[in-house]
């Protein structure tokens, strides 16, 4: 039951992590008509920032803030240099392009912090856990995580709903013209949503960088796993992502945690072990597919949103 | 213009005309290409230089994998993102029958491309449903998720992979160790996955093909039931890019989950591109255009993708026609 | 009606608080000319929309030939002998003329799982395909790219796809849209020659070329119709006068 619950919290976790990943990418996708597959590069750049700004200032906290600015500006520059060239071009372009970025940033990370990983070692008071329940112990930073993101998201739901800004980028969601002759600069307008795109997923990057070894190519499981989500929720939907990726977090993490056990109990404990691991890794696509059957748009499809 | 121009070539025209029509740039470079391919193994034999054979070998069958999504990309307009889980199911097909100790080519062949049809009859059946961007991340997460299961199988290497010891075993006579024999057996199997696809277009079931791929609504308004075909061809290219994949285990012997992570996909991509879609060899050329550059960068210097990023970026930016179309521009002048 | 081919029963389409068709009842008869007239947003591509299987109605019924097609997919609705053009030009833009009028001989001319034959050189496809261009009178130009066309060839290319599927009845979505005077009466000239075997839906703004072809007028205002009869009947009612053609004078007279 312990168990349970921790992996319940663990599920949860992933699931804020691929909020952030999936939110930027998806309003990336509603807005600027953009598929994006340098998204997981600026998730690994945020946590080689993080990890290096927290050794340079000594500080974890410190270093984040610097790192999620730094990110914010690398993302705004990207649009600015590469990414606005790809507008208003077919998708096959976008892919084309963005993998070539893919590249170009996997190598630049290699060229600069080399090829061994990073690690960044935590503040000593998030290194302890905490009752959750009454029995329950559960690391402190996770928990971090969980309240960080879920503040985000708070946040980006204002945003997006209540400010000028955001009313803007719903409404260039909808209308590009009708924005443009609003007298908004949009160019401005696109910069600033990729550089909120950018700074989410470098959110993440710095967030998981503790937990896990930060190194080239970190993003690019992740990413995959977040394009699932954004199937999964609907594209172009923030409220989609976010429900879809806590249902892809949990599913996910339990099925890892159980699915192996479980088919232990109907075939030999050999076959259970090897057959285990590769259905819970699955699973999270058999359910991308029965959504696709069902509903093909997604849980929120964007029109509705 | 430049996506039609093969089949126009053999127009009924003058054969005086029909000579320096045949005089392109592009046919030219082709024959050029196809002599130095059909020799190589010999220069290879005279002088040792078996690395070239070797590095030519693998460029002739992920050649072939780039035709075989070609097909379905440049003529038929399905973008698909995932052609490597077919490269991925090919091979281990070959690698999971050979470990428990089937190493007849008649059985794992056959397998190893009913395996790869299966997987594409399934994912195409659901990602033809949907368009546009669905479907590149459609078929994206579907081959990860075939990346993840070869991982999970512990008993076939898992993570590490699987050292395939004997190679498919077809008649005595015939033996796919032998390196010069087996880059002729890629080769001519690549010739004729061109030679197939060239067919296909340009047949009833290719003008639906391309139909769709430029105007599918249309299509079904003068009476088209367009998914059987396009899924029909979505299996067809899984089915020759599964028999890369066969081609691939025996090259290596070892097959890996890493054969078919996603980035591997945008290689098959960026092959097909950059050799000109929607023409019958232009994959070939893209093959051999990328992982020659990938070769030679990796001589100057061990970054290339600060070199090969940036190029896919401009060309997708200014040269979408890849290298035909620079060869059809020549010709035009 | 007693040899009604195409009959349409109490179709409704909501788009959110729109009603783009309001309880439509229509009947086609075997061999005739019916026009369909109204203002910009009346519903009447809404309508071919409904009829040809794109959009799908919240209500009613469709009878072709006898047959309920209400539910049946747009292809299956082509092959049963329901031709469409498109409002805005809809083609293969890489083809040729003749390729894309072949391309519609060769959906009606049983399956297309025919993988190695060269379809350009099937006689079977190509003689049919020249014969359809012929009567859309653009037979000269059939080894002429889409994109070497002019708008008016493009629309007559429209009407030859659409009658290389040999259909029984004909939905032409303003057929004459863009047209110059001489292309358009040239179009007149090519419908009414069709119109002797075929039965014809027609869509038109052109009010000099419906009142010239059409057997039958219907009037739609706000996916209602407001009249149906004669050329002569439509143009005396008082209702059409004043939703439509009146509103047209006052235009013209402005």
């Amino acid at each position: 039951m312990l168990y349970l619950i921790e992996q319940c919290l663990n599920g949860i976790q992933l699931g804020m992590l691929l909020f952030l990943l999936a939110a930027g990418l998806t309003l990336i996708f509603g807005i600027m008509d953009l598929v994006n597959l340098a998204h997981g590069s600026l998730y690994m750049i945020g946590a080689y920032f993080a990890a290096t700004f927290a050794a340079v200032t000594g500080s974890f906290v410190l270093g984040a803030i610097l790192a999620l600015v730094a990110t914010l500006v690398v993302g705004m520059a990207l649009e600015v240099i590469a990414i606005r060239r790809l507008y208003g071009r077919d998708h096959l372009d976008h892919v084309l392009g963005t993998f070539g970025l893919l590249l170009f940033f996997n190598e630049l990370v290699r060229l600069i912090w080399g090829p061994a990983g990073m690690t960044l070692p935590l503040p000593s008071e998030m290194l302890t856990a905490v009752q959750v329940l009454p029995g329950v112990y559960y690391p402190a930073y996770r928990l971090v995580i969980i309240v960080a993101t879920l503040v985000v998201a708070l946040l980006l739901y204002v945003l997006v709903m209540r400010t000028r800004v955001g009313m803007l980028i719903r409404a260039g969601a909808s209308n590009r013209e009708m924005v443009g002759a609003l007298g908004v600069n949009v160019k401005l307008l696109y910069t600033l949503v990729f550089g909120l795109g950018a700074a989410l997923a470098g959110f993440a990057g710095l967030m998981q960088a503790p937990i896990l070894t930060v190194q080239i190519g970190m993003g690019e499981n992740i990413l995959i796993l977040a394009f699932v989500v954004i199937i999964i929720g609907g594209i172009g939907s923030i409220r989609g992502a976010f429900v879809a990726a806590i249902i892809v977090g949990l599913i996910d993490t339990m099925g890892r945690a159980f699915l192996p056990d479980l088919v232990r109990q109907f075939v030999s404990y050999s076959a259970g072990s090897s057959l285990g691991p590769s259905l819970s890794s699955m699973i999270i696509y058999m359910l991308m597919a029965a959504v696709l059957v069902f509903r093909p748009e997604g849980l929120f499809p964007a029109s509705s949103k | 213009m430049h996506r039609f121009a093969l089949h126009r070539v053999w127009d009924t025209r003058g054969e005086a005309e029909k000579m320096t029509a045949l005089l392109t740039p592009r046919n030219v470079l082709l024959a050029v290409l196809l002599a130095f391919l059909a020799l190589l193994p010999v220069y290879s034999t005279l002088t040792g230089n078996y690395f070239l054979m070797s590095l030519f070998t693998r460029i002739l069958i992920l050649a072939m994998a780039a035709v075989s999504l070609n097909l379905i990309m440049g003529f038929g307009g399905m973008v698909s993102f995932g052609h490597a889980a077919y490269l991925g199911i090919g091979g281990y097909a070959v690698g999971i029958l050979a470990k428990e100790g089937i190493n007849s080519a008649f059985v794992q062949w056959p397998v190893a491309l009913l395996a790869s049809g299966l997987f594409a009859l399934g994912v195409g059946a659901l990602c033809l449903r949907t368009r546009g961007v669905y479907f590149i991340m459609i078929t994206l997460a579907f081959a990860q998720m075939v990346y993840y299961v070869a991982i999970g199988l512990d008993r076939y290497g898992g993570d590490d992979g699987l050292t395939i010891h004997k190679r498919s075993q077809f008649f005595d006579s015939v033996n796919l160790s032998n390196r010069a024999f087996f880059y002729y057996l890629c080769f001519a199997l690549l010739l004729l996955a061109v030679y197939v696809v060239w067919r296909l277009v340009n047949s009833r079931f290719g003008m639906v093909i391309q139909g769709a791929r430029s105007n599918e609504r249309r299509m079904r308004a003068i009476g088209f039931p367009v998914f059987r075909y396009k899924l029909v061809c979505f299996v067809i290219s899984g089915v020759m890019c599964g028999l890369a994949g066969i081609l691939l285990a025996n090259h290596t012997d070892f097959i890996s989950p890493a054969l078919m992570f996603w980035t591997r996909s945008g290689d098959l991509m960026v092959m097909a591109v950059l050799g000109g879609m929607g023409t019958v060899f232009g994959p070939v050329i893209g093959s051999i255009a990328f992982l020659l550059l990938e070769e030679g960068l990796s001589q100057f210097t061990e970054f290339q993708g600060i070199i090969l990023g940036p190029m896919l970026l401009a060309v997708a930016l200014y040269a979408r026609g890849g290298i035909d179309g620079i060869l059809m521009g020549l010709r035009r002048g | 009606m007693a040899d009604a081919l195409l009959t349409i029963e109490g179709l409704i389409k909501r788009f959110g608080g729109v009603v783009a068709s309001d309880n439509v009842l229509l009947d086609v008869a075997r061999g005739e000319l019916h026009a369909i007239i109204g203002p910009n947003g009346a519903g009447k591509t809404t309508l071919i929309g409904q009829l040809a299987g794109e959009i799908v109605p919240d209500a009613g019924r469709i009878h072709f030939g006898g047959r309920d097609i209400t539910a049946l997919p747009v292809h299956d609705r082509s092959l049963l002998g329901l031709g469409r053009t498109f409002q805005i030009t809809s083609l293969f833009a890489n083809f040729t003329a003749l390729e894309n009028v072949a391309l519609a001989v060769q959906a009606h001319a049983g399956h297309s799982f025919r993988f190695w034959q060269d379809a350009r050189k099937e006689a079977e496809l190509r003689e049919p395909a020249r014969a359809a261009l012929d009567r859309a009178g653009l037979s000269h130009r059939a080894d002429t790219s889409v994109a070497g066309m002019s708008h008016g060839e493009h629309r007559q290319l429209e009407l030859a796809m659409a009658l290389a599927t040999r259909p029984q009845m004909l939905l032409l979505d303003e057929p004459m849209a863009g047209l110059g005077p001489d292309e358009s009466s040239r179009m007149v000239k090519t419908l009414r020659g069709l119109k002797r075997d075929l039965t014809i839906l027609l869509i038109e703004h052109d009010m000099g070329a419906v009142f010239a072809l059409a057997d039958r007028i219907t009037v739609l205002v706000y996916g209602r119709i407001i009249a149906s009869g004669d050329p002569a009947s439509i143009r005396a009612n008082a209702e059409v006068r004043q939703a439509y053609l009146g509103e047209q004078e006052a235009v013209a007279h402005v």
